[in-house]
C-alpha cells in the first residue's frame, strides 16, 4: 500500500516538474526568438553600437529590388529616392514595395511615450482623489462598497470595450472642449470666441487624439491605480494622522500635509507599474488615438502658439508602438518586414520590462525605507 | 496673573475637565470600554491615570480630545464631557478648536518625517501663521520650553528622525506646546524610552505643570507618584478611586487600589 502511494507520489512530482519545465521552455523560446531576431535590428557591431536609423526615423515604405548586378537591396523610402537620384538610368529588377517595413520606430515610440505620460497624469489625478476619498473620508457604509465593486468590475472589462467607450465618450461627446481657430461647426454645441487672437473654445469633443487616447487608457488603468493609491494611503501609520489631527489640523489639512507626502512615493511607483500594463494595449487606442502612419513627429509643423499650440498638439492622432506592431504583424511582406517586426517587439519588451523593473525596485526600496 | 495663582484658589471654579457618567463603546454599544466614569480634573493640576492593561485609560484620554472620532463605530453611549464649560460633543463645538486647546502626546513618539523646525512649526502653520519671524520665535520658544533648544539649535533643518528617541518625544512635546493648548494629554509618554530619557521627560513635565493642565497615563507607579497631584485608578472600564496622589498611594480607601499599587495584581 505504502509503496503504491510512494510511486504515485513520484509520478505526480514528475508530472508537475514536466509542466514547470515546459513553461520554462515556452518562456525561453519566446524571449529567445525575439531577442535573437530583434537584437541584430537594434544593435550594431561597431560604434555607436545601436542602429541609429532605427531610432531616428519613423516607419515608412520599404523598397526591395535587385540592381543590375543582381544584388538584393532593401532601402527605405528616403534612401530609395536618394538612390534613384544618384543612379538616374538604373534598371531595377523584381521591384516591390512594402509599407511600414522601412525606416525606424521613432514616431510610434514618441506617440506611445506621449500617450503614457498623459495617461499617467490623468490616472494619477483621478486615482489619488478617489483613493483619498475612499480611505480618508468615506465612512464605511454602502456607498464605499458600491464604489469598490464598481472599480473592481472595471478591472474585468475587456480592453476593446474601453476603446469603444473612449471613442463614444472622449472623441465624440461634445462636452470636451478644444481650442482651435477652425471649429467644427457641425459638431460643436458651444463655441466661445477667445480673445485676443481670434480663436475659439469649441465644445466639440476631442476627436481621435492624444487626449482621448490618454484619457481612455487612464480610465482603464484606474482600478490598478486606485488600489495602489489606497494601499499607499493605508500604509501611512495611524500615528501620523493622529499627530496631525491632535495639532488642530482639519481632515483635509491632515491628508495634504501629513499623509500625502508619505504616501506619494508609493503612489508614484505603483502607478508606474499600472501604466506599464496599459502602455501595451492596442484596443483602447485603436479608435481613440492611433494613426497608421504620419509624416511628422507630433510637435513638428504645428500651427498656433501658446495654448492653441498645446491644444493642437494634444488633439492630433499619433502613431503608437502597440498599434504599429499590430499593423506590421498582420501585413504581408515576408522576410523583408521581419526585421521591423522583431525590432519593434524587442524594443517594446525592453521598454515595458524596464519600466516594470524600475517600479518594482522603487517599490521595494520604498518599502524598506518605511520600515 | 492667573497662571501664578495657587491651584487651590481655582479649584472653586468649575473644573477644567468634567467627565460626567461617561460610557464608551468601540463596537456600537455591544461591549463597553468605559462604564459610568465620573471625574473632575482641576485646572493647573497634573492628573495621573493608572490601572491594569486594557482598563480603558487610553480610551478615556482619547475621548478628551475626541481622537476616538477616527475609530469607526466607536462612540460615547452615555454621559458627557465638559471641557472649559463646553460639552465637547455639542454639534456647535468645533473639534479642531477643541484639539487646539487639548494637545496630545502619544505613547510612540511620532514626529513627522520633516525637519525639526517644520515639525514644531506644523501646528502654527496649520492655523495659518505664515510670518517667518513669528514662526521662528514660536519654534524657539516651544523648543526651549520642551528643554530641547540647546540640543537642536544648530540642526533645526535636519530630519526629526535623526534625533534620539527621547529627543523625538520632547520634540513632540514642543510641537504640541507650539499650538498653545491649555491641556496636554500624555499617553504613557515614557514607555518607549530608556531610564535617562524618561527622567528628562519627567523633569520636563514638572516644568510644564506651571503652565498647563496635564493628564498623564502611566504604568509606572513611581512616575505617577512623582509627577502627579491627583491620581485616578481604573479597572475594567470603571473608575475605582480618584483622589490626591499622596492619599491614593499612602492610604487608598479601596482594597483593589492598594493591591494594584503594591503590585499584587495588574
Ligand atoms: N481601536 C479600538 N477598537 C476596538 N477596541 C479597542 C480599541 N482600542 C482599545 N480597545 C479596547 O478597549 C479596551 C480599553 O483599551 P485601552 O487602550 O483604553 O486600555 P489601556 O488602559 O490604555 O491599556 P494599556 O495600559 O495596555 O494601554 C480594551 O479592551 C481594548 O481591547
Ligand atoms: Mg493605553
Amino acid at each position: 500500500m505504502r509503496g503504491r502511494w510512494r510511486s504515485a507520489d513520484k509520478l505526480l512530482t514528475l508530472g508537475f516538474s514536466i509542466g514547470t519545465y515546459f513553461l520554462l521552455f515556452c518562456v525561453g523560446a519566446i524571449f529567445g526568438k525575439i531577442v535573437m531576431e530583434g537584437a541584430p535590428v537594434l544593435l550594431r557591431s561597431e560604434a555607436p553600437y545601436v542602429n541609429t536609423n532605427f531610432f531616428s526615423k519613423s516607419p515608412m515604405t520599404l523598397h526591395e529590388f535587385k540592381d543590375e548586378e543582381g544584388r538584393l537591396l532593401r532601402l527605405d523610402h528616403d534612401e530609395y529616392r536618394q538612390y534613384r537620384k544618384n543612379n538616374p538610368g538604373a534598371v531595377l529588377l523584381e521591384e516591390r514595395s512594402i509599407s511600414h517595413a522601412g525606416g525606424g520606430i521613432l514616431g510610434p515610440l514618441v506617440g506611445t511615450a506621449m500617450l503614457v505620460v498623459l495617461c499617467m497624469g490623468m490616472a494619477l489625478v483621478l486615482g489619488i482623489s478617489t483613493a483619498i476619498y475612499m480611505v480618508e473620508f468615506a465612512r464605511g457604509g454602502r456607498l464605499l462598497s458600491t464604489l469598490r465593486l464598481a472599480i473592481m468590475n472595471l478591472a474585468g472589462v475587456p480592453s476593446i470595450v474601453f476603446g469603444l467607450f473612449g471613442f463614444a465618450f472622449f472623441c465624440l461627446s461634445p462636452v470636451f472642449p478644444v481650442l482651435t481657430t477652425e471649429p467644427d461647426w457641425d459638431r460643436s454645441i458651444l463655441t466661445l470666441p477667445v480673445w485676443p487672437g481670434g480663436g475659439y473654445l469649441s465644445f466639440q469633443g476631442w476627436g481621435s487624439s492624444l487626449l482621448a487616447g490618454g484619457a481612455t487608457l487612464a480610465i482603464m488603468v484606474l482600478p490598478i491605480m486606485v488600489a495602489a493609491c489606497e494601499e499607499a494611503l493605508k500604509a501611512v501609520p495611524r500615528g501620523v494622522r493622529e499627530a496631525s489631527l491632535a495639532l488642530g489640523a482639519s481632515r483635509w489639512t491632515c491628508v495634504r500635509t501629513a499623509v500625502l507626502p508619505q504616501a506619494a512615493p508609493g503612489m508614484l511607483t505603483a502607478s508606474v507599474l499600472g501604466v506599464t500594463r496599459v502602455a501595451g494595449e492596442t484596443a483602447p487606442i485603436l479608435f481613440t488615438a492611433a494613426v497608421l502612419s504620419r509624416a511628422t513627429l507630433p510637435w513638428e509643423n504645428l500651427e498656433g502658439s501658446g495654448l492653441f499650440w498645446v491644444s493642437n498638439l494634444l488633439t492630433q492622432k499619433v502613431e503608437a508602438l502597440p498599434y504599429h506592431i499590430y499593423i506590421i504583424s498582420g501585413q504581408p511582406g515576408g522576410e523583408a518586414i521581419d526585421h521591423m517586426r522583431y525590432g519593434s517587439v524587442l524594443l517594446f519588451l525592453i521598454l515595458v520590462i524596464g519600466l516594470a523593473m524600475v517600479s518594482v525596485i522603487l517599490r521595494s526600496r520604498h518599502r524598506k525605507d518605511s520600515h | 496673573m492667573p497662571d501664578d495663582a495657587p491651584a487651590t484658589a481655582r479649584a472653586e471654579e468649575e473644573a477644567i475637565i468634567v467627565i460626567d457618567n461617561l460610557s464608551f463603546s468601540y463596537d456600537g454599544g455591544r461591549t463597553a470600554a468605559l462604564r459610568g466614569v465620573t471625574l473632575e480634573i482641576q485646572a493647573g493640576l497634573t492628573t495621573a491615570f493608572i490601572g491594569p492593561s486594557g482598563c480603558g485609560k487610553s480610551t478615556l484620554l482619547r475621548c478628551l480630545n475626541r481622537m476616538n472620532d477616527l475609530v469607526e463605530k466607536a462612540a460615547i453611549t452615555s454621559g458627557q464631557i465638559r471641557i472649559m464649560g463646553h460639552d465637547i460633543h455639542d454639534p456647535k463645538v468645533d473639534v479642531i478648536e477643541l484639539r487646539k486647546q487639548v494637545g496630545m502626546i502619544f505613547q510612540k513618539y511620532n514626529p513627522f518625517p520633516k525637519s525639526i523646525y517644520d515639525n514644531v512649526a506644523y501646528g502654527p502653520r496649520v492655523q495659518g501663521v505664515r510670518d517667518k519671524a513669528k514662526l521662528a520665535h514660536l519654534v524657539e520658544d516651544s523648543l526651549r520650553k520642551a528643554a530641547l533648544w540647546d540640543e537642536v539649535r544648530d540642526r533645526l533643518d535636519q530630519s526629526a528622525l535623526s534625533l534620539s528617541g527621547g529627543q523625538q518625544q520632547r520634540l513632540c512635546i514642543a510641537r504640541t506646546i507650539a499650538v498653545k493648548p491649555k491641556i496636554i494629554l500624555m499617553d504613557e509618554p515614557c514607555s518607549a524610552l530608556d531610564p535617562i530619557a524618561t527622567a528628562r521627560i519627567e523633569e520636563l513635565i514638572a516644568e510644564l505643570q506651571e503652565e498647563f493642565t496635564i493628564v498623564i497615563v502611566t504604568h509606572n507607579m513611581q512616575q505617577a507618584a512623582r509627577v502627579s497631584d491627583q491620581t485616578a485608578f481604573f479597572n475594567m472600564g470603571e473608575l475605582v478611586e480618584c483622589g490626591e496622589t499622596a492619599r491614593i498611594f499612602g492610604n487608598p480607601s479601596v482594597k483593589q487600589t492598594e493591591d494594584y499599587i503594591s503590585g499584587r495584581f495588574g
